[in-house]
């Protein structure tokens, strides 16, 4: 390969991951998938579909959702990206949300639910009080074939109303 | 005890932190990647290939073609193999094929240093083609003059059989009966797991190793060793943590060829990953069945004779062939008796993809149209839908020759009253009686029977191994897999209790390695909890003689008077803890005169089946006007036996009747009729249903524990899906007076059937 | 990874509009949902890419001293779903955005990706039609501004000469004041979903709320191209809100509208969504300008 080809095929991105600053040269043919898994190894993000229809592979970037398939890894300089694996504490501590799709048995085979949590969190971190309807709107986005999104819609509903510290309805889903 | 609560699943945590493994996740990064061409005909031979262009591509490894690959054919069904030649499955499978038999069928590969330079490549291998007629349909595949897929299947028929019971042609000529026809078709539809079937092999050690996203690791390693023509002891079948299967993956993929390209560049390590568009366009389906039913009934609803004419779309390869239909056509005789009847049953070639398992096996579409012949007998009957399946369902007695069973329990009303109440039935159905106006509510009942496992007509067997260590803990090995379902979990719960031990103690090894897991046949038939669940209860019980043998010699209590309790050896007369398994197990296997290692391994048969069953009442409101469906409430209330985990278990239903409702008004593949070209073939225009097409989903359990088996539990998995298009079907046609005879009901369907009803 | 041939970085929109220049063959990447997903597929592959997706002036709403609402072109779905600005005076294009696919694709989707790949099912498209949206071209030679009408050239195919780009989204006060509008799009499912047809209706009604001052009907994948009824429109403007004129506005539709069998819809179908549609985006469309009319 030629200088000018590599300064052409190559950049360096840096960004924050997990709440670390990271630098890599990424070829800019990479998606940010591609970065995340290949560079990174954080294979907490899948590949179910690369064209945005599934959302396995949602990360967040400054705070908001995205499906990583879809943007550049060049896109991700200067960005703040948060996977799966950066929910946990400094000693493996879950966070309330992790926590809830493990109580709620809102996972079955397990590869849609890194990208789930990551939306979760979006709207949890929002701090809004949503029904249903407008629950299921947000987590739209992904595809299970496994749950029905029965339990899922479980584990987020459950875990807003703790968070903004309000009794449970009755009848948890209409 | 654990069996029958509700405790977490045992790959909870890891799967909720993104650090479970999936067969990509393990692949390193610098694997030749390897991408298939596949043709853009329907039906054609491949005349010549030229490879010459693709070879120059930069990053290109190696070009192979449909001319370079083993000339022996292979079987791919994820079934037992079988010593009888005429019960082992259809060999017509070519790694890459010469004679090309549905759009995309394989006819080369490309192995390259990464994706860019294999799609590169592909693009420039030239393929000449001699282009056949083709036939996408299955009974105009039968007709004569077809193009032919097959020169072995004369029309196409892969398999015709025929069941028959009492006289049909004379009860028929009783005076006074109704008779009751129909045309129920259902569509091709995909498994839609989230993780695509991907595969990668490499050799050592003078093995081929694969690692692959499969449900029955043994049979791929079986399959590998005919496909490739070497000793299946050569193989390696590795099976991590998969992203869901629901049959698709109880076939054999592309493992086979991914293990020969891997041979081919020196046993390098080579990555298949299909595509998403290839997981559509180039795995199994769910088979397009045409069933046509007659019956002839008496006014007061009771079943005189019956007839049942099955076409099974099977498409270009055999996969798992005619067992699909022939278990629809069990069901038809069984889920409502009658002393007369008649079936067959056609299982054809197609010139599109391979149908093969799918969640349900074949019970999703005679299921379908089973229950929904018995609402349109309702209404020729002008019958309450509800009154009539409750008298002529199978009923509490009824003895079953062929599986060696019995229905012991009143089960469908039991199920049925559990289901009314819910929803509310009585009430509702006579209110949305006789509606007008553009929207309108309605509401529909349809039940289900399954069997589980496939004795007597395949092999069940199951081995279990464990294995103590000297904490007390124990390692539980079994050939069944977790793929998403939750068996893990399951066998933890059952090993805890025949055991004796602390559920936290106990460790099952979920990845199965064929070099080392015993046999075991993998996930399939909803049977996992009943055949490993004997191979588990069988294998703990022995360890359990044996642990109390071996302490007899350092407590001298008789074995009989001891037992293991919460991980202690116990003396049962007085309750004393007299030492905990863990010291049991290290000063047995340190004594210096007699080490014993703690161990057990057994291998169990099962020469039995069991009936499952259940029901599914759903509740809709249809905007005529524009076409649409909405669901409202629906319940599925099933009798699997006794709960292992309840709340695993309800999950399992929820899961079931999404799967069912994306089949009832979504799902379909659509074929393009010029060219056999798969139209749909992505997720954006493969309508599976999403989370805001769902609503609450309610699940309930009538628990009757099953006599033949370990734990009292029996098939749950697959029987969900099936109830839940007739339940909607029937629904609909209570909304608008309008019966459908095709599944999907979508907005095309309704508005066709409306139009022609003068509706709209 | 993306078989793309090179990727040239805007810095600004004059650095766009020179990277364009210098390379002639090179197509815009904005958010790339679309783009992207062609270069997977093969129709792009091998391409070289201009991304403009840094280029964050071009991002946001805001109304000038004239009461023009211009929405910058890189401004994502799910912002302009939620801006209050777009809230408050374009309630039908804050609920047309939040029609589009899911919530990571409305985070990645443009407005200006929307418009300018052309095709007749964009969910922004037929309800910036039914506002009268202007668009802002900025290329070599400064700024033009083309009516949405005059930008589509046919399906797949926009008014962008070599060397522009989009910039931005424009409405101006005459066009949403004192209008109302309502947008229904009929998918097979209810999210993740492309349009089988969208219809978007704007009205006017009278101070008495009693007749129609003006309407607009868009529509897409009624056509090759978005489009407008306005035969329609002209038939009814100046009509009693009525049953009677929604039924008109239901047939009139249809003499406009010139949907194609496909695999994902008949025409039949398609038709009878238009009319059906037409009539219920009408409805709401009155209901929320204060008017009364029932089912």
């Amino acid at each position: 390969m030629t200088d000018a080809e590599v300064t052409r095929q190559f950049k360096q991105v840096t960004c924050t991951i997990n709440g670390k600053k990271r630098t890599a040269i990424v070829d800019v043919r990479a998606s940010l998938t591609d970065m995340l898994r290949d560079d990174y190894r954080l294979t907490s993000v899948k590949k179910g579909c690369e064209v945005g229809e599934c959302g396995a592979c949602t990360v967040l970037i400054d705070g908001e959702a995205f499906d990583s398939c879809i943007y550049l890894a060049i896109w991700a300089d200067g960005k703040d990206i948060i996977t799966l694996e950066g929910l946990e504490g400094p000693n493996g501590e879950l966070s309330d949300i992790q926590q809830a799709f493990i109580d709620e048995a809102a996972i079955q085979c397990g590869f849609c639910s890194p990208g789930f949590i990551l939306s979760a969190k979006e709207i949890l971190d929002s701090g809004e009080l949503y029904t249903d309807a407008e629950l299921r709107k947000l987590l739209s986005g992904h595809l299970c074939r496994c749950t029905g999104y029965e339990n899922i819609l479980r584990a987020v509903k459950k875990t807003m109303y703790k968070r903004l510290g309000k009794q449970l309805p009755e009848v948890l889903i209409e | 005890m654990f069996i029958g609560k509700s405790v977490p699943r045992v790959d909870a945590h890891d799967k909720a932190t993104g650090r479970t493994k999936y067969a990509d996740d393990l692949c390193d990064k610098r694997a030749f990647i390897a991408k298939i061409l596949h043709a853009p005909v329907a039906h054609a031979y491949v005349k010549s290939i030229d490879i010459s262009e693709a070879e120059q591509v930069p990053g290109v490894v190696k070009v192979l073609t449909c001319f370079d690959v083993p000339e022996q054919p292979f079987p791919t069904a994820g079934h037992p193999w079988s010593t009888d030649p005429s019960h082992q499955d259809i060999a017509d499978r070519h790694l890459l094929t010469r004679h090309v038999r549905y759009y995309g069928d394989d006819v080369a590969a490309v192995v390259a240093e990464d994706e860019v330079a294999a799609v590169r490549a592909l693009k420039k291998i030239k393929v000449e083609y001699e282009e056949l007629p083709f036939v996408l349909d299955a009974q105009e595949a039968m007709k004569d003059g077809a193009p032919l897929l097959h020169k072995k299947f004369p029309n196409n028929i892969l398999k015709h059989t025929s069941s028959s019971q009492g006289n049909y042609e004379e009860a028929i000529k009783e005076p006074g009966l109704i008779r009751v026809e129909g045309w129920y078709d259902t569509p091709t539809v995909q498994h839609c797991h989230i993780e695509n079937a991907v595969c990668f092999a490499y050799q050592e050690n003078e093995k081929t190793v694969v690692v692959a996203s499969t449900q029955i690791p043994h049979i791929v390693r079986r399959v590998i060793g005919q496909a490739l023509g070497i000793p299946w002891g050569d193989v390696r079948v590795i099976k991590p943590y998969i992203g869901g299967g629901f049959g698709n993956k109880q076939d054999v993929l592309y493992e086979p060829l991914c293990a020969w390209l891997s041979r081919q560049v020196g046993g390098r390590l080579v990555k298949l990953e299909c595509t998403r568009e290839e997981t559509f366009r180039n795995n199994r389906v769910r088979h397009a069945i045409h069933s046509h039913i007659i019956s002839y009934v008496r006014p007061d609803g009771t079943l005189v004779a019956r007839k049942l004419e099955a076409f099974s779309n099977q498409g270009a390869y055999a996969s798992h062939g005619h067992a699909i239909a022939a278990k629809g056509m069990g069901a038809f005789a069984r889920l409502y008796p009658c002393p007369n009847v008649e079936c067959d049953a056609y299982t054809v070639f197609t010139n599109i993809q391979p149908g093969g398992a799918m969640r349900s096996y074949g019970m999703a579409q005679a299921g379908f149209a089973n229950a929904a012949h018995t609402d349109d007998i309702a209404a020729a009957l002008h019958m309450d839908p509800l009154e009539l399946n409750r008298k002529i369902l199978m009923k509490k007695g009824y003895v079953d020759n062929f599986y060696k069973l019995e229905l012991y329990n009143d089960t469908f009303n039991q199920c049925l009253d559990k289901g009314a109440a819910w929803i509310d039935y009585e009430r509702k159905h006579k209110e949305y009686e006789h509606q007008t106006g553009n929207i309108r509510r309605g509401i529909g009942v349809a039940p289900l029977w399954y069997n589980t496992a496939v004795w007597p007509i395949s092999l069940e067997t199951s081995s279990c191994r464990m294995v103590v260590n000297q904490d007390g803990s124990v390692q539980v090995q079994v050939g069944e897999t977790e793929i998403g379902q939750g068996a893990d979990t399951a066998y933890t719960q059952m090993t805890a209790d025949t055991l004796g031990v602390p559920l936290e103690k106990v460790h099952v090894v979920s990845c199965q390695d064929t070099d080392v897991t015993p046999f075991g046949l993998g996930a399939y038939a909803s049977r996992q909890t009943y055949t490993a669940g004997m191979a588990i209860r069988g294998c703990a019980e022995d360890l359990r003689d044996k642990i109390l043998n071996v302490a007899y010699r350092y407590t001298r209590m008789q074995p009989y008077l001891m037992d293991i309790v919460d991980g202690n050896i116990i003396r049962t007369t007085d309750g004393r803890v007299l030492m905990s398994l863990g010291e049991l197990a290290t000063t047995a296997l340190y004594d210096l005169e007699n080490s014993i290692h703690l161990t057990m391994e057994k291998t169990t048969q099962i020469k039995s089946n069991a009936y499952s069953f259940g029901v599914c009442f759903a509740e809709v409101e249809v905007d005529i006007a524009m076409c649409k469906v909405k669901l409202l409430n629906i319940i599925n209330v099933h009798d699997c036996g006794t709960l292992i985990n309840p709340t695993l278990a309800k999950a399992q239903v929820e899961g079931g009747m999404s799967m069912g409702i994306g089949y009832a008004l979504s799902e379909c593949m659509l074929y393009d009729k010029k060219t056999g070209k798969l139209l749909n073939g992505n997720l954006l225009d493969y309508k599976l249903s999403t989370f805001m097409d769902h609503p609450h989903l309610e699940a309930q359990f009538v628990e009757n524990p099953e006599p033949t088996s370990a734990y009292g539990t029996k098939a749950l998995g697959e029987p969900p899906v099936v109830p839940v298009a007739p339940a909607i079907r029937a629904a609909i046609r209570q909304a608008t007076g309008v019966p459908l005879y095709n599944v999907p009901m979508n907005p095309h369907q309704l508005f066709k059937r409306f139009s022609e009803e003068g509706l709209i | 990874m993306y078989d793309i041939s090179a990727i040239y970085e805007a810095e600004s929109t004059a650095h766009a509009v020179e990277l364009l220049l210098a390379h002639p063959e090179a197509k815009i990447i904005a958010g790339g949902s679309d783009v992207l997903i062609k270069v997977r597929e093969g129709r792009m592959a091998g391409c070289e890419l201009v991304s403009i997706y840094g280029l964050d002036e071009l991002r946001g709403v805001t109304m000038d001293e004239e009461g023009t609402i211009r929405i910058g072109s890189l401004t994502s779905f799910s912002h302009i779903h939620k801006d209050p600005i777009v809230k408050k005076h374009l309630l039908a294009l804050s609920d047309a955005v939040n029609m589009v696919g899911g919530p990571q694709v409305r985070a990645i989707g443009t407005i200006g990706g929307n418009t300018c790949n052309g095709v007749t099912s964009a969910d922004s498209a037929s309800t910036l039609f039914a506002y009268d949206a202007v668009l802002e071209i900025t290329g070599p030679e400064g700024i033009r501004m083309v009516p949405i009408e005059e930008f589509y050239l046919g399906p797949g195919k926009v008014d962008l000469r070599p060397g522009e780009l989009e910039t931005a989204v424009c409405i101006s006060k005459k066009s949403w004041s004192g209008y109302k509008g309502f947008y229904i799009k009929y998918g097979m499912r209810n999210a993740m979903e492309i349009a089988t047809t969208g219809c978007s209706v704007n009205v006017k009604l009278s101070q008495d709320k009693k007749t129609i001052r003006d309407v607009r009907i868009g529509f897409g994948v009624a056509a090759p191209t978005p489009m407008r009824a306005h035969g329609t429109e002209e038939k009814v403007r100046g009509m009693e809100v009525s049953p009677e004129t929604r039924s008109l506005i239901g047939d009139s539709v249809l003499e406009e509208v010139r949907p194609r069998d496909s695999w994902r819809a008949s025409k039949d179908f398609r038709l009878h969504l238009c009319k059906t549609m037409a009539m219920r985006a009408f409805t709401e469309a009155v209901r929320r300008a204060g008017g009364e009319l029932d089912d």
